[in-house]
C-alpha cells in the first residue's frame, strides 16, 4: 500500500476512535483525557493495535498540540490578572507548590530515580489541570461560588510557576552543567519578565499587528506567531510550551477572545493527538507493576490538594463547606502533567516514569471530576448541619 | 448598600451584594458576554444554589425591567426634594444634529444651565455621562433644571 494511504488510514482510524471515546466520556460526564490516554496505550507498542507508519506524523501533531494547549491557556489570562494574582495569592500559591510538588519528588527519590526525575515527578503531581477544573466548576454550577476566585487564582499561579518551571526542567533534562543550566534558567526568567512587561505596557502594539477583521488572517497570524516564538524558545532551551504560553498572555481583550474561539477546534484536535501520542510512547505492559504506586501517589496528592484548597479558601474567609469544595476542585490532573511527563520520557529519564505518570493522570483526570460530583451533596448536608 | 466586585481569572467578573431581607445575590459576567444571575444558599453562604444563565438579549430585558422604574422613582424623589426643579426625558430624534457626536458638542449646561443626569439607551441607563459620551439616535436624555432651561435643552437636542 502507498505510504500516504497508510498514514491516512491509521490517523483516520485514531481520530474516529477518539471521537467515539469522546462521546462516551460526555455520556458518563468525565473528561475525555483519560480515555485518549487509554487509546494511545492501545495503539502503541505492546498495545492491541500497534500503529507503525503514522507515529512520526502523530509525534509532530503532538508537539503542535502542546503549543496550542499552552497558547490557548495564555489567551485566557491577561497580564493584569497574572500580576494581581501573584501579588494577592503568593502565600497560598507557595503552600500549593510545596505541598503538591513534594509527593512526586519524594516518590522519585525513594525509588532511587535521581534528582532530575524528582524534579520532573514534582511537576507531575503539582499542577492541577486548569482545563478539567474549569469544566468541573461550570458543570457543577460552582462558578459563582465565593471560593471560586481562590481556586482560579491558584490555577493562574500554577500556570505562571509552570512558565518558570518548564525551562528549568528542560535545562535539567538536557543534562546541562550547572553553569550553562543557570544561564538557561536566567534567560528563561528574563524572557518571562520581558514578555509580561511588554504585555502590560505595549500589548496594544502586538495586538495592532495581529488583529484583523478577517478570521482567516487572524488565525494564520496568531498560530504563526505562537509557533515562531515556540521555535525560538525551544532554540534557547526554554521549552516551546512556555514560548506559546507567553504569546497567549501578550494578547488580551477582544482579540484574545476572538482568537480563542478560532483556535478551540484546532486545539481540541491536536491536543487529543498529543494525549494519544503520550499513550503511544507508554508500554501498557509496564503499567501493571507501577499501578499500585500510582494509586497511592494519587491518594496522597488528593489529600495534599484538599489541604491546599482548604488553606487558600480559609485565608479568603470561606466557611468549611467552601474550603472542602475548593480542595476538591483542585484535584484533577491532566494536560500539564502529561506535558511534563512527556518531556521527561523523551529525554529518557527513567523507563518507569512514563507508565507511572500515565497511570497517575488516568486516575486523577477521571476521578477528580467524579469526586466533585459525588461529594457535592455530602458537603452541602454537612454545611447545613454545622452552619 | 455595598456591591462587591471580584475578578474571576480566565472567566470574567463577579458582582454580589446582600439584600435587606438577607439574601445574597450576584451576577457573573463572562467574557463571552454570557451573564449568570446567581442566588446564594442561606445555609451555606459561599455556595450558589440557583444559577440563571442569560444571553445578551435576556440580560438586557432583565435590566430594563429592573432599572427603568428605579430611575423614574429617583427623579420623582428629586422633584419632591427641590421645589422648582423639573426633570424631563427628552428623545434624541434620529434627525438630530447631535447623533454620533459627543455630548460636549451640545454645550447644554453652558447654554441653558440645565444638567444632563442620565442617558437611557435600549433599556440601559448611563448615569452622569461625561462630555465625551457619544449620542446615538433614539437615545433618551434625562435633564434636570428649571422649567425654562429644560425646555431649551429639548430645543437644542432637536435642532442644534
Amino acid at each position: 500500500m502507498h505510504h500516504t494511504a497508510i498514514i491516512f488510514l491509521e490517523f483516520g482510524a485514531v481520530l474516529v476512535a477518539l471521537g467515539v471515546l469522546g462521546a462516551l466520556a460526555l455520556r458518563v460526564g468525565i473528561s475525555p483525557i483519560p480515555l485518549y490516554l487509554l487509546a494511545g496505550l492501545a495503539f502503541g507498542t505492546g498495545g492491541i493495535l500497534p500503529l507503525a507508519t503514522s507515529e512520526e506524523f502523530i509525534s509532530v501533531g503532538a508537539e503542535i498540540g502542546v503549543v496550542l494547549l499552552l497558547l490557548t491557556l495564555g489567551l485566557e489570562y491577561n497580564a493584569d490578572e497574572l500580576v494581581t494574582s501573584l501579588k494577592s495569592n503568593a502565600r497560598a500559591g507557595i503552600v500549593d507548590l510545596v505541598l503538591n510538588a513534594a509527593p512526586g519528588a519524594i516518590c522519585a527519590l525513594l525509588l532511587g530515580w535521581g534528582p532530575v526525575a524528582a524534579v520532573a515527578m514534582a511537576g507531575v503531581t503539582y499542577a492541577t489541570s486548569s482545563g478539567i477544573t474549569a469544566k468541573v466548576l461550570s458543570d457543577l454550577g460552582w462558578v459563582g461560588n465565593r471560593e471560586t476566585p481562590t481556586v482560579l487564582s491558584l490555577l493562574v499561579f500554577e500556570d505562571l510557576t509552570m512558565a518558570i518551571y518548564l525551562p528549568v526542567l528542560t535545562a535539567m533534562l538536557a543534562g546541562l552543567s550547572l553553569a550553562s543550566g543557570a544561564v538557561t534558567v536566567a534567560i528563561a526568567l528574563a524572557t518571562v519578565s520581558v514578555v509580561l512587561l511588554v504585555a502590560l505596557k505595549f500589548g496594544r502594539f502586538i495586538e495592532a499587528f495581529v488583529s484583523s477583521p478577517n478570521n482567516e488572517v487572524l488565525l494564520l497570524k496568531v498560530v504563526g506567531l505562537a509557533l515562531l516564538v515556540a521555535g525560538i524558545a525551544q532554540q534557547l532551551q526554554v521549552s516551546a510550551a512556555v514560548g506559546a504560553f507567553l504569546v497567549g498572555i501578550a494578547l488580551s481583550g477582544q482579540l484574545a477572545h476572538d482568537a480563542l474561539a478560532l483556535l478551540e477546534p484546532l486545539r481540541d484536535l491536536f491536543a487529543a493527538v498529543f494525549f494519544v501520542f503520550f499513550g503511544l510512547q507508554t508500554d501498557p505492559t509496564k503499567i501493571g507493576p507501577v499501578a499500585g504506586l500510582a494509586a497511592l501517589l494519587a491518594v496522597i496528592s488528593m489529600i495534599t490538594k484538599l489541604l491546599t484548597g482548604a488553606f487558600a479558601a480559609r485565608r479568603a474567609g470561606i466557611a468549611k463547606a467552601g474550603q472542602a469544595r475548593a480542595g476538591i476542585a483542585l484535584i484533577p490532573r491532566g494536560e500539564f502533567n502529561i506535558v511534563i511527563a512527556g518531556l521527561a520520557v523523551a529525554a529518557g529519564v527513567h523507563p518507569d516514569l512514563g507508565p507511572l505518570a500515565a497511570a497517575y493522570v488516568l486516575i486523577l483526570a477521571a476521578f477528580g471530576p467524579l469526586a466533585a460530583k459525588l461529594v457535592q451533596p455530602l458537603i452541602t448536608s454537612i454545611a447545613k448541619r454545622t452552619g | 448598600m455595598d456591591v462587591e466586585q471580584t475578578a474571576l481569572p480566565g472567566i470574567g467578573l463577579r458582582h454580589e451584594f446582600t439584600t435587606q431581607s438577607g439574601k445574597r445575590v450576584g451576577v457573573v459576567s463572562h467574557r463571552t458576554g454570557r451573564r449568570d444571575l446567581v442566588i446564594y444558599d442561606r445555609e451555606d453562604p459561599d455556595r450558589v444554589c440557583e444559577t440563571v444563565k442569560l444571553n445578551d438579549e435576556e440580560a438586557e430585558a432583565l435590566v430594563e425591567l429592573l432599572g427603568a422604574p428605579r430611575i423614574v422613582q429617583r427623579l420623582n424623589q428629586l422633584h419632591e426634594q427641590v421645589a422648582g426643579l423639573v426633570s424631563l426625558q427628552l428623545p434624541i430624534p434620529p434627525g438630530s444634529p447631535y447623533v454620533g457626536r459627543p455630548m460636549g458638542d451640545a454645550r447644554v449646561r453652558t447654554r441653558t444651565n440645565a444638567s444632563i443626569v442620565a442617558v437611557v439607551r435600549a433599556g440601559q441607563v448611563f448615569a452622569s455621562p461625561g462630555p465625551d459620551f457619544v449620542f446615538a439616535g433614539n437615545d433618551t436624555v434625562v435633564v434636570v433644571g428649571s422649567a425654562d432651561s429644560t425646555a431649551e435643552v429639548a430645543d437644542i437636542l432637536a435642532h442644534g
